[in-house]
């Protein structure tokens, strides 16, 4: 057992500084489990969120030691304990209070995305009939989480603040996981052009590099995305040829 | 003075996860306005959790399966003291429940004909699950989350309800404060649906959340409801137990439908040792046979791992008690071993279990593939619940409706892994809708004196946070010790002193909230939200222990050393917990509803 120091940021939208806690460490300890221990030794009210502390509901995210993380996922012994461990909340959106931030927007940008929408059923009683390869292919961008982690990390959001230009690696997943889906039959490549503003990505991809869930956002996400948008608005030959079709 | 926002709408729905999601749908789909209200974020609920699958006997893998057969391995699982009308509706409809789940959007792995997959689990005669991998539940949430977003319903997220308001015995509304600044808020409304899920956190160990202190049984009771089968807690048998800081975390019984076997320190499969009677004709006895049958021999019997979960729960508790545990206090849990069997076994496991492998690999440094996990019993549902009809899910209480894990019936004694899931759907379903219609047929009244039970309620959320200084203690204490208390006097094993002594210490921990401090202001402050959830959680534990102390049998998950037997006459009777005139808890036994006869030759058919 051994006391480590941590320094939590304490404050709200008006402003706040770092505050000192110092906690004991047990083996397999986890940060979340640090906060907890300090929440109930000598700060009943630091607020963070937190639910299934298994990696699997997104609820706690915040910056550990400046990296964007799972507070329930980060294992105290693989972080350095002689000296102080910093966690704040993450930067991409305004802060509530302490670790909590106010992510309401990503639920605004979801209502805007169109919504899935199935073929007409295979079969006379209503079902589908799906390939297993086809459902293997989706699986990774279904698992995501929604902990915001990606977007938090994007600078097109956290240092750019293209809140109202750009969806986010987040949305841009999830548009992947309607586009991939075996049934689904909307177009939403217009979209992810304009309001969705796909374009503003720069494949850094350091959404993919903080991704909890090892989802490679960049890669297997946006690029095909981005592909496909200028397939659709950018071919030179199909631009001509609407040109002379008048389409 | 009124200090508070008001909202009004024709339902009112309390917690998002599956059934209150579902519930919500379905009332919105009826026409009327609906508002959501949950303590965490949208999509963050326990629902998220449920990894296996959902039970529905679409017939798949198996086409001897059919609505019949689910609903006797149901009431058999349940030990026959399940409210069987809701067992039955549950069996014949979770199959629709599970296509239209398709329709919206949910993805789940395909059979080789391209149709849902189904998988073996616990108690279930044929392979019944729909799933996807490992994180069926996730997939379900999420599916409900973004079908529910396009439908207008109202969420009010991060909002916490402290009190329902009544006009007369009739709910009318609902109090409650949002968790960001503390301010109240006033929900007006025809009709009220609790979908607020469990009371794991009564426990030491346990699965759930935070949020699962038993809002909506308590609620409901201080509205007068009944809640029934309050002794029945289902203890997972498998739960991480190491390291200590994720102890009481899910392990899937999916581990034992793909293959998983059970093992003590002497490397032997312990749950060969002990078949129920009523399970001794479909369980195999021996490995191979119970390796066939996972691997989907219709011929095979299941292997013992695959018993009910109080069962495993009971042998793997006898095996540490041995002194054959494992070195953290548990028993061992190997999948790894079935690479002896197939060729691409890592792969295999992988893929089947993606999120326990990525699970102990980040919280344990395991490697499922290679090694055995620790495993042992975590607390992680209740059976017991709110009293509902089993048509229309109305309580007791005209205008409050409760659906999922905070209504009770369905489950009896003990649940069967996989109809939660399929229990959210049905049941939230039908809550959506009986809701949404006793809102038409009934005018919503509401006046002064509704207005000052709102007032009442402003009072008692801010007493916490206006005693600050007056040195009682601290909600955290109180919620620990009780934690300590219940798993050790109420847990897995039980005995009359225990149970006792249990009810006395949940008792003295009452007296002992009413002075509980939170201190800083209003503003998001889990000490205080804490504070406010402990009323819900003592009244809980009290139903609880009271209930589990007056059932002098064993049956189901309600396991007493001091009468190891099942009784023939408890068998028959169902305790009932309610608020009585003076404020005091009381507990009645009432007569099981005797079964129809068609359903009672299911019932013989399936034996």
């Amino acid at each position: 057992m051994a006391s480590v120091t941590f320094k939590i940021w304490r404050g709200d939208k008006d402003g706040g500084s770092f505050a000192d806690y110092q906690t004991d460490i047990t083996e397999g300890m986890v940060v979340l489990d640090a906060v907890h221990q300090i929440q109930a030794e000598s700060a009943s009210d630091l607020a963070c969120r937190w639910n299934c502390k298994a990696g699997k509901c997104g609820s706690c995210s915040a910056e550990v030691n400046g990296m964007p993380k799972l507070m329930c996922m980060t294992r105290m012994e693989d972080l350095p304990t002689d000296q102080p461990i910093t966690i704040e909340p993450i930067h991409a959106f305004p802060i509530m209070k302490d670790l909590v931030t106010d992510v309401s927007w990503n639920y605004e940008v979801k209502k805007r995305i169109k919504k899935f929408k199935p073929r007409s059923p295979d079969a006379a009683d209503g079902t589908w009939r799906i390939a297993q390869e086809d459902v293997d292919r989706v699986q990774e961008f279904r698992k995501c989480i929604e902990c915001f982690l990606c977007q938090d990390v994007c600078h097109v959001l956290r240092d750019h603040h293209k809140h109202e230009e750009f969806i986010g690696p987040r949305f841009f997943v999830y548009a992947a996981a309607l586009d991939m889906h075996p049934l689904d039959t909307e177009n939403r490549l217009e979209d992810l052009k304009d309001e969705g503003g796909i374009g503003f990505c720069n494949i850094t991809k350091c959404c993919t590099t903080v991704c909890p869930e090892h989802i490679t956002i960049t890669d297997n996400a946006i690029i095909p995305l981005k592909e496909r948008v200028v397939d659709e608005f950018y071919d030179p030959i199909k631009k001509l040829a609407k040109i002379f079709t008048g389409k | 003075m009124a200090d508070y926002q008001v909202h009004e709408h024709d339902v009112l729905v309390i917690g998002a996860g599956g059934a209150g999601l579902r519930a919500a749908i379905e009332a919105s789909a009826a026409g009327v306005s609906v508002g959501l209200v949950c303590k965490s974020l949208l999509g963050k609920a326990h629902t998220v959790m449920a990894e296996g699958g959902l039970a529905a006997a679409l017939g798949n893998v198996d086409d001897r399966d059919d609505w019949s057969t689910h609903f006797a391995d149901t009431m058999r699982g349940g030990q026959y003291v399940n409210n069987w009308r809701m067992a039955q509706l549950h069996a014949q409809q979770a199959p629709e429940r599970a296509r239209e789940l398709e329709a919206w959007g949910a993805v789940f792995d395909r059979t080789k004909d391209q149709k849902i997959l189904q998988r073996n689990f616990g108690g279930h005669k044929y392979p019944r699950l729909a799933h996807v991998g490992d994180r069926t539940g996730l997939e379900m949430i999420r599916t409900l989350q973004d079908h529910g977003v396009h439908l207008g319903i109202d969420v009010h997220m991060e909002h916490t309800i402290v009190e329902l308001i009544q006009h007369g015995d009739r709910v009318v509304g609902a109090f409650g404060y949002d968790r960001e600044k503390g301010n109240f808020r006033l929900f007006k409304a025809g009709a009220v649906i609790l979908a607020t899920g469990g009371i794991g956190r009564a426990f030491k160990i346990t699965s759930n959340s935070w949020e699962y202190t038993g809002d909506g049984h308590s609620l409901a009771y201080r509205a007068g409801a009944d809640l029934i089968d309050m002794e029945y807690v289902q203890f997972h048998p498998t739960g991480m137990v190491w390291p200590p800081s994720v102890r009481g975390i899910l392990v899937t019984e999916g581990v034992r439908g793909e293959g998983g076997v059970l093992r003590n320190s002497e490397k032997k499969r312990f749950m060969f040792d002990d078949i129920p009677d009523l399970y001794k004709s479909s369980t195999a006895d021996n490995e191979e046979e119970g390796w066939q049958y996972t691997q989907g021999d219709k011929d095979s019997r299941r292997p013992p791992e695959l018993l009910t979960r109080d069962h495993v729960a009971r042998c793997i508790v006898r095996e540490i008690k041995a002194g054959r545990g494992s070195p953290h206090g548990g028993v061992f849990l190997d999948i790894a071993w079935i690479k002896e069997r197939l060729p691409n076994g890592e792969d295999h496991i992988k893929k089947k279990l993606p999120s326990m492998y990525h699970q102990f690999k980040e919280l344990a440094g395991i490697d499922i593939t290679n090694q055995p996990m620790e495993v042992g019993p975590t607390t992680h549902y209740v059976m017991g619940g709110i009293r509902v009809d089993g048509d229309s899910q109305m309580s007791t209480v005209p205008g409050l409706f409760a659906a999922g894990e905070c209504a009770a019936g369905l489950h009896g004694a003990n649940r069967l892994g996989g109809n939660s899931l399929s229990d959210l759907l049905v049941f939230g379903k039908l809550a959506g809708e009986n809701a949404a219609k006793f809102a038409k047929d009934n005018a919503l009244s509401f006046g002064k004196e509704q207005e000052e039970q709102a007032d009442a309620a402003r009072r008692k959320a801010l007493a916490p946070i206006e005693r600050q200084d007056q040195g009682g203690d601290g909600p955290y204490q109180i919620q620990f010790e009780l934690q300590d208390k219940m798993q050790e006097l109420v847990g897995i094993v039980r005995n009359q002193d225990d149970l006792d002594k249990g009810v006395e210490t949940v008792l003295a921990m009452k007296e002992r909230a009413k002075t509980v401090t939170a201190p800083g202001n209003r503003q998001y402050n889990p000490g205080w939200h804490t504070a406010l959830d402990l009323d819900n959680l003592l009244t809980v534990s009290e139903a609880i222990a009271r209930a589990a102390a007056e059932r002098h049998e064993s049956r189901g998950a309600h396991f007493r050393e001091d009468y190891t037997a099942k009784d023939e006459q408890w068998g028959k009777t169902t305790l009932v917990v309610k608020k009585g005139a003076d404020g005091e808890m009381t507990l009645t036994k009432e007569a099981v509803r005797t079964m129809p006869d068609d359903l009672q030759k299911i019932i013989e058919e399936n034996k």
